[in-house]
């Protein structure tokens, strides 16, 4: 699959778009060939091992990394949702803390948050349901909450672009459901999602998925994508093979995902 | 009855000394109660002690030749971090250990030069502080220090929450996680300056780092925990000088004691609490 297959027949101007993009920490690039776009309305699902360049990417696109080659346009606020697990459950902050963290992009550096931030926040907080959480400990909301609370921070943002790590990691059935509901609202809205994600079933239901191994192995429509081949390029030759061409993951790649 | 308890709550503040001892340490008691939660949550307990004692022979030298300690403190500060900066980058020595042997150093420097015979009298304060010694420029500087602290910390509360809270991701919120530090240090540097002279070199630490200690325990708010530790740094501030009224105790010790006294008291409310629950 080349990576020219980023070109689709999408009316809408991309959102962010990479050509040639190779990134690394000083020393020889640790990714590189990433050539994708992302439009208004697209879950895209980062597929690849642990180590393949997921991470890198998303610091690239969030001007942490400087490219070391390529193109990168990008909007100028891209938000964040970083892994719950890894956040500070010690730190005395509210639901609402958080999310009012996302304004600290939009009001100048002087001014507090006022009313009208803390009315965003909370109407952030109220669309990924969790009004009645707002005044809650951020360390004491379950691991699915915490989740949804940096989603809110993120909107609060108001990125056309959102990059979320692993969102699915340790969330129960329900805590699932609810998440997928929240991505594909926030698509509807318009904005385009990165989800790095390690289930393959699941990027079947998304609108694109870009695998990567040290460089991008492919980007295309799930169908075209998710094939043995590809899936073998992306994770190495462990992938197994459950009915006819649809693959799975070998168990120990699920180790902390959905079941 | 209440005719005795209000003499014996008013007499100690009879004299002017007395008096200022009270501004200074209701002044110190809010910067450090407010600026010690970040202390905490930015991990700098062990920093802030470490320069404390560090800026010890500047303060010495600087009385030992008569220009203010101020001064004296300040270059103090800028020595030992670029002798940490320097002991750090010597290959085998970690930077944990570089600053333990610097600061230790600079401490048994600074405590020779102030104990020795041949210095005048007096510099042993330095080391416990001489709340009582208080002049009027000292009061101005720390409330100087109290007003630009407390606006600081307000102008960058988001901020330091931001950082505190998710550093990895900070910079993608527009915050540079760096320049948080850098102020942060530079609050504590500037806190420590003044406090010591009140302080002294030993117990600064306890109002910078004790009574947010003890807010942490009750408090679950940035906010609420701020105001907590303030109150409790101010009211053991007067505890202490009441204690060291009626037992003729050293003031700047008295503090200290009143402080750590009241953390294990929340240590122990809070187990007794939870042993109920």
């Amino acid at each position: 699959m080349s990576a020219v297959a980023a070109t689709t027949e999408t009316a809408a101007a991309p959102l962010l778009r990479t050509d040639g993009l190779a990134a690394g920490y000083g020393g020889p690039p640790v990714l590189r060939d990433v050539a994708f776009s992302a439009r208004p309305g697209e879950r895209i699902a980062v597929l690849g091992p642990n180590g393949g360049g997921k991470t890198t990417l998303f610091r690239t696109l969030l001007g942490e990394l400087r490219p070391a080659a390529g193109t990168l346009q990008r909007p100028p606020r891209i938000g964040v949702v970083p892994q719950t697990e890894r956040s500070r459950l010690d730190f005395p902050v509210s639901a609402l803390d958080v999310a009012l963290m996302g304004t600290l992009t939009t009001i100048p550096w002087w001014r507090r948050p006022g009313r009208a931030d803390r009315d965003r926040a909370r109407r952030a907080l109220a669309d990924v349901g969790l009004a009645d959480r707002a005044d809650r400990t951020f360390g004491d909301l379950s691991g699915g909450q915490r989740q949804r609370v940096l989603v809110a921070r993120a909107l609060v943002q108001d990125a056309p672009v959102l990059l979320l790590d692993e969102p699915y990691v340790g969330l129960d059935t329900t805590s699932v459901t609810l998440l997928d509901d929240l991505l594909a609202g926030l698509a509807a809205q318009g904005r385009a999602l990165l989800i790095a994600t390690h289930d393959v079933d699941q990027a079947r239901g998304w609108e694109r998925v870009l695998c990567l191994n040290r460089r991008q192995i492919a980007f295309g429509a799930p169908d075209e994508v998710l094939t043995r081949a590809t899936l073998e390029a992306t994770y190495g030759a462990e992938v197994v093979d459950l009915t006819g061409d649809r693959c799975v993951m070998p168990p120990h790649h699920h180790d902390h995902g959905a079941p | 009855m209440i005719a005795t308890l209000w003499h014996s709550l008013a007499e100690p503040w009879q004299q002017d000394i007395d008096r200022r001892a009270l501004v200074e340490v209701l002044l110190l008691g809010l910067t450090g109660g407010a600026l010690g939660c970040w202390i905490i949550f930015y991990n700098l307990s062990y920093s802030t002690e470490s320069l404390a004692h560090a800026l010890l022979p500047g303060l010495v030298l600087a009385a030992l030749a008569g220009i203010p300690l101020i001064l004296g403190g300040a270059a103090g500060l800028v020595v030992a971090a670029l002798a940490i900066a320097a002991a750090g980058r010597t290959p085998a020595v970690g930077r944990d250990t570089a600053v333990a042997v610097v600061v230790t150093g600079l401490l048994g420097l600074g405590a020779l030069l102030a104990l020795s015979p041949d210095t005048p009298a007096g510099l042993g304060e330095l080391l416990f502080g001489d709340v009582l010694g208080v002049t009027d420029t000292d009061l101005a500087l720390a409330g100087g220090l109290a007003v630009a602290v407390l606006a600081a910390l307000a102008v960058l509360h988001g901020r330091l929450l931001l950082v505190g809270f998710d550093r990895l991701n900070a910079r993608a919120l527009g915050v540079r996680p760096a320049t948080i530090d850098g102020a942060l240090l530079l609050l504590v540097a500037a806190a420590l300056l003044v406090a010591v002279q009140g302080l002294g070199n030993l117990l600064v630490v306890a109002v910078l780092v004790g009574p947010a200690a003890c807010a942490r325990v009750v408090a679950h708010r940035m906010s609420t925990m701020m105001v907590v530790a303030a109150a409790v740094a101010v009211l053991a501030g007067f505890g202490g000088l009441y204690l060291s009224y009626y037992a003729r105790t050293a003031a700047g010790a008295s503090i200290a004691a009143v402080i750590v006294g009241v953390y294990a008291v929340a240590l122990t409310a809070r187990s007794v609490r939870a042993g109920i629950a």
